[in-house]
């Protein structure tokens, strides 16, 4: 029940207004979610000996790793389907330019250690290209990498969106075009000469900041980074819902026209969510690549995308704990049945998406609710 | 076609050599036999030029005895054609029996050989079939030399079909650029004018060509000749290259308008967002799949006519699976489309999965039926492929049945009945409950066509429908919503658009390029092209 009450957007508003945020329930249940990631994570995996029951290994550092990225593009998916109403099947798209801006720097540190020894990555070596193009400039050092993170799904969302949303296009025409635009982007980072290694995309990194990439400590390092990142925009992300700009999303989501005719432009409110929902995408992505090891145009494919929706949707839009618990529900189970049956995933997954539209429309996070109500 | 003449020549040879052995035998002069037999290289090639210009019908079989090693002399005087153990000779025309000890083979080395295989070609140029003909003169095209010269012009003077007739012009005119009659030259380069084949281009460009500061070609005339043919030629060739380019960008357009026409029932009409389409579209391939299979199994005989049975299969199948989603699922989210595009993601998940879990992950083989190969010439090296052309025919049968079922038939009016006002539709009778469910169910099984064509043309696996989805939906979205004529301008304009980008920047960019260019219309006219005017400001 706290759980509930904790991340609803309308919990009475206290004296300090940053520990308003959530309710005391909710502050000392994120406080245990930080210990948890922070300390008792790294502590059963660093220094529990390997043969001790209480020992993490190393695949579920992995695992949780990677299921936390995913959770932050569900809360990502969340600010802009759950709460603004606009469905973007493109999200897997930010999510990639964002592991490939990652994807880069990790390229470039690899330096000589490459199967040709060279400077440059051996998919260029392979090409026959003598120096890297352009807009691999500067990417060898971590800030601009970093940067680049945030900028280029930043500004493409920032573009893609201006238009889209000045022309008033919305609910499917909106969702399929970004479908288009993901797969636009998907056959172009297939081809060779576009020049982030084509299918294969990058991978074998070595190292990061001269740090082993593979080494335990620096995978907890990662670990630790990728659980803060997610704490931070589950607290960005309630306090954007709580304030006013979250009461006009919520608005623009169930009635845009009333939203024009009491004097908002939505153009920027939906724009400034969109943008930022695809900036939190691109993190994600950049956490994600080092931890996984492996960045392709794949990524990009609209399944992924789609994939996404249903975290979210699983979880339960409009709530803000409700997507991270759905991606990591969809993203366990995918583990679980990928191993134990693997020709049944697929209908496994098709199901959820059936069952969750027909009877669960409000996710886990509405059972939870309605259960509250009953009694 | 060739090899079959070539067959034929060597099955009827016995025959012929009967023939030959007797009376028909003084036809051919001995002194050529002579030559063929004891002359040396030049004679025999000669005698070879001699024979294949005589458009004699006994010539075909002497050559191609002398090809393949039967002719064989006996001393200085007589010439033998041996076949197994008998013999016939050929300047007496009599059987020799017991064959003589002192046979020795004719020498054919590599240059008689050469002209020899060309003058077989050209000695069938006198087949009294066409299609003989017209091989041969197809064959001589790329191989002829002057020694051929003289069998061509013949075949020319007696030759009465037009296509065999300006085959062989052109051949002749190819040879007789390397003429040392300067007015030859330029005749021939007046005919090679009318040619629309390429190493005509590369031939001319010979004699324009410079070495060492100097024309080979040294009289100015024959070269500016030979300039006017150039441009004359290479306008044939853009013209023939831009026909290629239309017809497959046509074809594509129509392949995209069987995808996209059921979408624009079920999405267009009915609003529905089917992201399963694509695995209708499948479902439809592989229905066609199992109907060839068991043509192949219980009716081989009929085998060419298994697409007949396969079209009202596939447009079945695809129905009855769609009215089944429609019962099932799609009804209970009417009104709320992003929730329908999640599910019929997941439906399409399921049906994919159904599939190779039945059929396997591997693409399987669908076979065209024989009259379906082969292609159309429209000009040379421009072939256009039967089944392509068969499936802008089929393209055009389904969209004028939906236009006619949609605006002529009781249901067809039920449903824009429903389309326009549902409540009101409702109100006077129409069940739309089940309209809604025929419909959906048309829209399937349109799909369900669709993957019948596409299965001819292309593979057929679990991923199929993936690789048409976003296609079909940029149609209906660039044809705009509830309008047959958008989704039929829409799909062709992008067909050939995206055929004619292909030839410039290749076909990813191009079809990068399409994608955003239909981002970009849609932010111009978020309706599509043809927009259905109303004062409804917002749902």
């Amino acid at each position: 029940m706290i759980l509930g009450r904790a991340f609803m957007p309308d919990a009475t508003l206290g004296a300090p207004r940053y520990l308003s945020l959530l309710s005391p329930g909710g502050w000392s249940l994120y406080g245990l979610a930080a210990i948890v990631l922070f300390f008792v994570f790294p502590l059963l995996h660093l220094t529990v000996p390997a043969d001790s029951a209480l020992h993490i290994s190393d695949y579920w550092v992995t695992l949780i790793g990677k299921i936390m990225c995913y959770a932050i593009v569900a809360l990502a998916m969340d600010l802009i389907w759950g709460y603004t109403g606009i469905l973007s099947l493109g999200h897997g798209l930010f999510f990639a330019l964002g592991g490939y801006a990652m994807g880069m720097y990790l390229m470039r540190s690899i330096g000589h250690d490459g199967v040709y020894q060279s400077d440059l990555p051996d998919f260029m070596v392979f090409l026959d290209w003598k120096k890297y193009p352009w807009y691999w400039s500067f990417t060898e050092h971590f800030g601009y990498a970093l940067a680049l993170v945030v900028l280029v799904p930043g500004l493409l969302a920032f573009l893609f969106g201006f238009f889209a949303f000045r022309s008033r296009i919305k609910g499917v025409y909106f969702s399929i075009i970004t479908q288009a635009l993901t797969y636009a982007f998907m056959l172009l980072f297939f081809r060779n000469d576009t020049g982030f290694g084509g299918n294969n995309g990058f991978t074998d990194f070595k190292r990061i900041l001269g740090f082993p990439i593979t080494a335990p400590e620096t995978r907890m390092a990662l670990f630790v980074t990728t659980a803060a990142a997610l704490l931070g925009f589950l607290l960005l992300g309630r306090w954007i819902v709580m304030s006013k700009l979250g009461r006009v999303l919520t608005a623009i989501r169930d009635a845009e026209t009333r939203v024009m005719f009491s004097g908002y432009n939505p153009l920027y409110f939906k724009l400034f969510i969109w943008t930022l929902s695809a900036v939190i995408c691109g993190i994600a992505g950049a956490l994600y690549v080092p931890q996984v090891g492996i960045i392709n145009p794949s990524e990009m494919s609209p399944a992924n995308s789609i994939e996404i929706a249903i975290w979210t949707a699983v979880g339960g839009r409009g709530t803000l704990l409700g997507p991270v618990l759905g991606a990591a529900a969809v993203n366990l189970g995918k583990s679980w049945f990928t191993k134990a049956f693997p020709e049944y995933w697929l209908f496994a997954l098709g199901l959820l998406f059936i069952l969750v539209t027909l009877f669960l429309p409000r996710g886990l996070a509405g059972l939870w609710h309605s259960r509250k109500k009953r009694p | 076609m060739n090899r079959l003449v070539a067959a034929l020549a060597r099955g009827c040879l016995p025959g012929i050599v009967a023939l030959l052995a007797s009376s028909a035998m003084a036809a051919i002069a001995p002194q050529t036999i002579r030559d063929l037999a004891f002359g040396e290289g030049d004679d025999k090639i000669r005698a070879i030029g001699a024979l294949s210009a005589s458009g004699d019908p006994q010539a075909l079989p002497l050559l191609q005895a002398l090809l393949d090693g039967e002719m064989q002399t006996a001393g200085e005087e007589q010439v033998l054609l041996v076949q197994g153990d008998k013999a016939t000779d050929l300047l007496t025309g009599r059987t020799v029996s017991p064959l003589p000890a002192n046979r020795d083979d004719v020498v054919v080395n590599n240059r008689v050989r050469r002209s020899l295989g060309t003058a077989i070609a050209a000695a069938k140029l006198f087949a009294p079939d066409r299609s003989a003909r017209l091989a041969a003169a197809r064959e001589l095209q790329n191989t002829a030399d002057e020694n051929m010269l003289p069998a061509i012009t013949t075949a020319l003077a007696k030759e009465s079909d037009a296509e065999i007739k300006e085959l062989l012009s052109q051949t002749r005119a190819s040879i007789q650029l390397a003429s040392t009659d300067r007015a030859t030259r330029i005749a021939a380069i007046r005919t090679l004018a009318e040619s629309s084949n390429p190493s005509t281009k590369t031939l001319l460009l010979g004699v324009l060509e410079q070495k060492s500061g100097s024309y080979v070609e040294a009289d100015a005339e024959v070269r500016s000749e030979a300039g006017k043919s150039l441009r004359a030629v290479e306008s044939k060739l853009a013209t023939g290259e831009m026909i290629g380019r239309i017809f497959s960008g046509a074809s594509l357009g129509s392949i995209l308008l069987l995808a996209a026409l059921g979408l624009a029932i079920t999405y267009g009409l009915m609003g529905v967002i089917n992201l399963a389409h694509g695995e209708l579209i499948m479902v439809g391939a592989y229905a066609t799949y199992v109907v060839q299979n068991l043509f192949r199994r219980y009716a081989p005989g009929a085998f060419d006519a298994y697409l007949i049975c396969a079209i009202p299969m596939a447009f079945a199948v695809a129905g009855l699976v769609g009215m089944a989603l429609e019962r099932c699922v799609i009804r209970f989210l009417y009104g709320r489309p992003l929730e329908t595009l999640l599910a019929t993601w997941g439906i399409s998940l399921i049906l994919m999965q159904t599939v190779r879990t039945v059929f396997g992950a591997q693409n399987v083989q669908v076979e065209n039926p024989s009259w379906m190969s082969g292609g159309f010439v429209a000009m040379t090296g421009i072939v256009l492929p039967w089944s392509r052309i068969a499936i802008i025919g089929f393209a055009a049968l389904v969209l004028l049945l939906i236009w006619l079922l949609l605006t002529r038939t009781r249901l067809g009016l039920f449903v824009r009945a429903v389309t326009q006002n549902r409540a009101m539709a409702s109100c006077t009778g129409v069940p739309t409950r089940r309209v809604d469910t025929l419909a959906f169910g048309l829209g399937a099984g349109v799909a369900g066509l669709a993957g019948c064509a596409l299965s001819q043309i292309g593979n057929v696996g679990p991923d199929l429908g993936q690789s048409y989805i976003v296609d079909s939906f940029m149609v209906v979205v660039l044809g705009g919503v509830g309008q047959l004529a958008g989704t039929i301008y829409a799909a062709l304009g992008l067909g050939i658009v995206n055929k004619l980008l292909e030839a410039w920047s290749g076909a990813v960019l191009a079809k990068i390029a399409v994608l955003v260019f239909i981002i970009f219309f849609i932010q111009k006219r978020p309706q599509g092209l043809f927009a259905l005017r109303g004062r409804a400001m917002e749902t």
